[in-house]
């Protein structure tokens, strides 16, 4: 993430955490701030993240959304490795939404890059207090005792952390700024795979997913939006609706606009999601389908060209790039376009809320990956302050960056205040693939030309896109969450050019998946490959002599942007070109492609190897090679990248949203479709070793996935597939 | 009029719309909700349940269709996940998110019923119409084959993925 718009920032200027505050800012609402209110509480860890009873059994808590990335093992690992205590004797908890734990927002591959430290302090600081307790209660020095599986230590005495549980907690919480952590090479437990805590509950229907919440008296809704991005209701008849058995309730809620992006509609409260959704079907309904009814996927192109023919905004201008590509040779010199669609994140759970409002006090079960903001939106609607909302995270059936958004916990607050029971706002699968905040759909002019050496002379690129950034705020710059690692550059380019202007549109977008890197990543890396061939070198070899000397490649734009370590880019490109056999000849019909790519500071390539028969491609195999920093827990880590390829190989070959007249085109997976088990490849997976700090593995393996099958595709049939996803035609 | 039927071995008498599909009955009226909804449209696989020990995608069959039949759903495989396909799950590390994978695991158990001693290429066919957005088909292959290994007490077969530290 380049510029100023990250996911974090967006949200910090869209939704300022409420939990914080006492109450959440959606702009649009607009309530001041308690003053003071940010100041960071001292936090006793053995009160709030780690729980010991007398009996010696140990809770850790953690704090951001289980999605099935990992981090409810994790993240307690990594409290366990600095308390010192043995992972067996382990149960883990989700937090409450409360200040103590700080914000809850899961998302940017963020959980173990920004709570390592937090964490590591926090199970230091509490292995200090329980090996001081110790001290005391020996009239020893603290400098004499140790602690080791989940009790202190002196000489061959020792006092389990259960006996020492209570005078501990009592004791001052240390400078957590001075605290000794373990080194490295000390951990036991870090680096090391371990089941995972969340899936047993998993394999016998017993873990609570958002719609699996059950609460006495509870009714169930669902809302008709309008089809129409953007539309209203005009009017509504619901007679027919409401003389079925089972509705309680039908009326109309409005849309919040800015922020949250919710559709309005009107709601059907019901006994069962059934009789609801059954209800649903009877409404008659007017709509206002307003301005964006004459959108659609081709209009939308046109405008792309319109734009990357046009003028644009210069974002960079180093060297003098329109020059060299206009006065290079034909045969060096390469111009092509690059398109990609909007993509649905398509959880497997749809959205869902269950709210319920009483006039003391608010409780919500939430699959959200901002639960404090969900405690927020509650507070703003109601007026109810923090401390009497609960909000309980729950497991989420998929989240990819959709579980980020305001609507679905801002309607089901909305029908909640209504209802006055507790209630379970159900989106089907139509709502919610028809109603996504999608993955951008972007359009890019590359040109570029190498010399005689192979020299990478000049790099163009041109960029249209949907906007995020602008989506969200009007006033953003509209290219700040659009343009990734274009700004940090980790070839040497002679002179290289980077423009930019958003597209029109009414179709909601966000955050999916790797964000802006899924887009920049399959451009950057298939336009390498098309350099690298108009050089006639090995496209393997053609990046390694251009990431050049080791050398630290700062973002232009973001002076606060980590910058790029182009050792670390090499070595994963060495290693996956290793473990591939890259180079080894392949039978006919079959080829390699090989990308790179840094996102969320984490550096992953992959090799994808493809057969093409009868222009229909199979993907074999892919291998990744991940530089994350400290790997914590190594399967997890797999896991991750296996699901990344995944998901990035869906968008490659598979899935896409089209547009017409302004409405969504595919509203389930029998028109959205993804990889199926036979056309999932083998997926190997390698870590780097590495002992500086971890960074996130949640997303960066799915950008360099549809570039390096792209370029496997052309290894294979010297057809260069530049518009995703491909099309049954493209290799005809 | 109520409907009857059993469900994971216990009598069940339910008074709904007959039309519902078994699905919405066993989640909303029965509370059973390890029984997940994906797509409605059996496209998804997340709603497979056992009726009469075939797999059946529970959003499209009424609960009309059902009555006197016998339903097993995931809550119904084992009282402590000791099933080996439940076992093989977890020795693999298949779930992600989890969602789709009680239709994964019932889709797999009344497999291993017909086909004992898999191929690899048999369980793809017979596993590729559940959906799973997490991706995690490689070790749901892997968990498929180990089960089978599992209920015939022979030593399970390698680890699923692929790669190393």
């Amino acid at each position: 993430m380049s510029t100023a718009v990250t996911r974090r920032t967006v949200l910090k200027t869209t939704l300022t955490t409420g939990a914080v505050a006492g109450a959440a800012l959606v702009i649009g609402f607009e309530v001041p701030q308690a003053k003071g209110s940010l100041e960071k509480p001292v936090v006793n860890p053995l009160t709030a993240w780690i729980k010991i009873d007398q009996n010696g059994a140990v809770t850790l808590v953690y704090s951001k959304s289980e999605m099935g990335q990992g981090v409810s093992t994790s993240l307690p690992m990594i409290l366990a490795e600095e308390l010192c205590v043995d992972w067996k004797d382990v149960r883990v908890e989700h937090a409450p939404v409360e200040r103590a734990f700080g914000s809850q927002g899961t998302g940017g591959s963020g959980s173990v890059t920004t709570m390592w430290m937090p964490l590591r302090t926090a199970g230091a600081a509490a292995r200090q207090m329980l090996i001081a307790a110790a001290a005391q209660q020996w009239g020893v020095t603290p400098e004499v005792c140790v602690a080791k599986s989940g009790a202190v230590w002196h000489n061959s005495e020792k006092l389990l952390y259960g006996e020492l549980i209570e005078r501990a907690s009592q004791l001052p919480v240390p400078d957590l700024q001075s605290v000794q952590l373990k080194k490295p090479e000390e951990f036991q437990l870090i680096g090391k795979s371990v089941p995972r805590t969340d899936i047993p509950a998993k394999t016998d229907g017993s873990a609570i997913f958002g719609l699996d919440v059950r609460v006495p008296g509870m009714v169930y809704a669902v809302v008709a939006r309008c089809p129409v991005f953007g539309g209203k209701v005009k009017a509504f008849d619901a007679t027919k609706a409401k003389a079925i058995k089972g509705v309680r309730d039908v009326f109309e809620i409005p849309g919040v606009a800015k922020g949250v992006h919710s559709c309005g509609g009107v709601v059907v409260v019901a006994d069962t999601t059934y009789i609801a959704m059954q209800a649903r079907k009877q409404l008659q309904i007017d709509w206002d389908y307003g301005s964006a009814a004459t959108e659609s996927s081709e209009t939308l192109r046109k405008q792309f060209r319109t734009l990357v023919d046009s003028n644009m905004k210069v974002i960079l201008d180093q060297g003098d790039a329109d020059h060299v590509i206009s006065s290079a040779e034909s045969d060096k010199k390469i111009e092509c376009d690059y398109e990609l669609p909007f993509q649905a994140h398509a959880t497997m759970e749809p959205m869902n809320c269950t709210v319920h409002i009483a006039s003391d006090g608010a409780e919500a079960w939430a699959p959200s990956q901002s639960p404090d903001m969900v405690q927020g939106i509650i507070g703003q609607l109601t007026g109810l302050p923090a401390d009497k909302i609960r909000v309980h995270t729950t497991f989420m059936g998929g989240a990819f960056g959709r579980r980020y958004q305001a609507d679905f916990p801002t309607e089901a607050t909305q029908i909640a205040q209504r209802v006055g029971k507790p209630v379970q706002l159900v989106w089907s699968r139509e709502d919610d693939m028809t109603h996504d905040f999608y993955r951008p759909a972007s359009y890019h002019r590359l040109s570029g030309a190498v010399d005689g050496e192979g020299n990478i002379v000049a790099w163009r690129h041109k960029q249209a896109s949907t906007s995020i950034a602008e989506w969200f705020n009007p006033h953003e710059a509209p290219e700040s969450s659009e343009l990734g690692c274009t700004t940090q550059m980790p070839y040497l380019v002679k002179s290289y050019k980077l423009e930019y202007l958003p597209a029109a549109s009414a179709v909601p977008r966000a955050w999916w998946r790797s964000v802006e890197a899924s887009v920049i990543g399959f451009v950057m890396e298939s336009f390498m490959d098309e350099l690298a061939h108009a050089a006639g070198a090995d496209p393997y070899e053609f990046r390694i002599q251009k990431l050049g000397e080791v050398r630290l490649v700062k973002d232009a734009v973001d002076a606060r942007g980590r910058p790029l370590d182009t050792a670390r880019f090499k070595g994963v490109l060495q290693l996956a070109a290793e473990k591939s056999g890259w180079g080894k000849p392949l039978p006919k019909g079959e080829g390699r492609g090989i990308a790179a790519h840094y996102s969320f500071h984490s550096y992953v390539a992959n090799v994808a190897e493809v057969a093409v028969e009868n222009g229909h491609v199979r993907v074999k195999r892919v291998i990744s090679a991940v530089d994350i920093g400290t790997p914590v827990n190594p399967d997890g880590i797999r896991a991750q990248v296996e699901g990344a390829i995944v998901y990035g190989l869906t968008a490659a070959l598979k899935s896409q949203i089209t547009i017409q007249n302004g409405q969504a085109m595919q509203n389930n997976f029998n028109k959205f479709s993804t990889l199926s088990m036979r056309e999932t490849p083998r997926i190997e997976v390698y870590i780097v070793p590495s002992s500086i700090a971890p960074t996130g593995i949640g997303e960066p393996g799915l950008p360099p996935t549809a570039p390096a099958v792209m370029n496997a595709i052309f290894a294979a049939t010297g057809k260069r597939i530049r518009r995703l996803p491909l099309q049954p035609t493209d290799l005809a | 009029m109520a409907i009857s039927f059993e469900v994971n071995g216990q009598k069940k008498s339910v008074d709904v719309d007959p039309q519902t599909p078994l699905l919405w009955v066993l989640r909303d009226t029965l509370n059973i909700t390890g029984t997940k909804y994906g797509c409605g449209i059996a496209a998804c696989g997340a709603c497979t349940v056992h009726i009469d020990g075939q797999p059946s995608r529970s959003c499209v069959f009424s609960v009309a269709s059902v009555a006197g039949k016998k339903i097993t759903t995931i809550e119904g495989l084992s009282a402590d996940r000791s099933h080996p396909v439940q076992q093989a799950w977890i020795e693999e590390q298949a779930p992600q998110c989890g969602y789709c994978q009680s239709g994964q695991i019932m889709t797999a158990v009344a497999f291993l019923k017909r086909n004992a001693k898999p191929t690899a290429a048999e369980v793809d066919e017979a596993m590729s119409n559940n959906i799973c957005r997490c991706g995690t088909a490689q070790r749901i292959r892997a968990a498929v084959l180990k089960a089978a290994d599992l209920m015939h007490g022979a030593k399970a077969s390698g680890n699923s993925a692929g790669g190393e530290l």
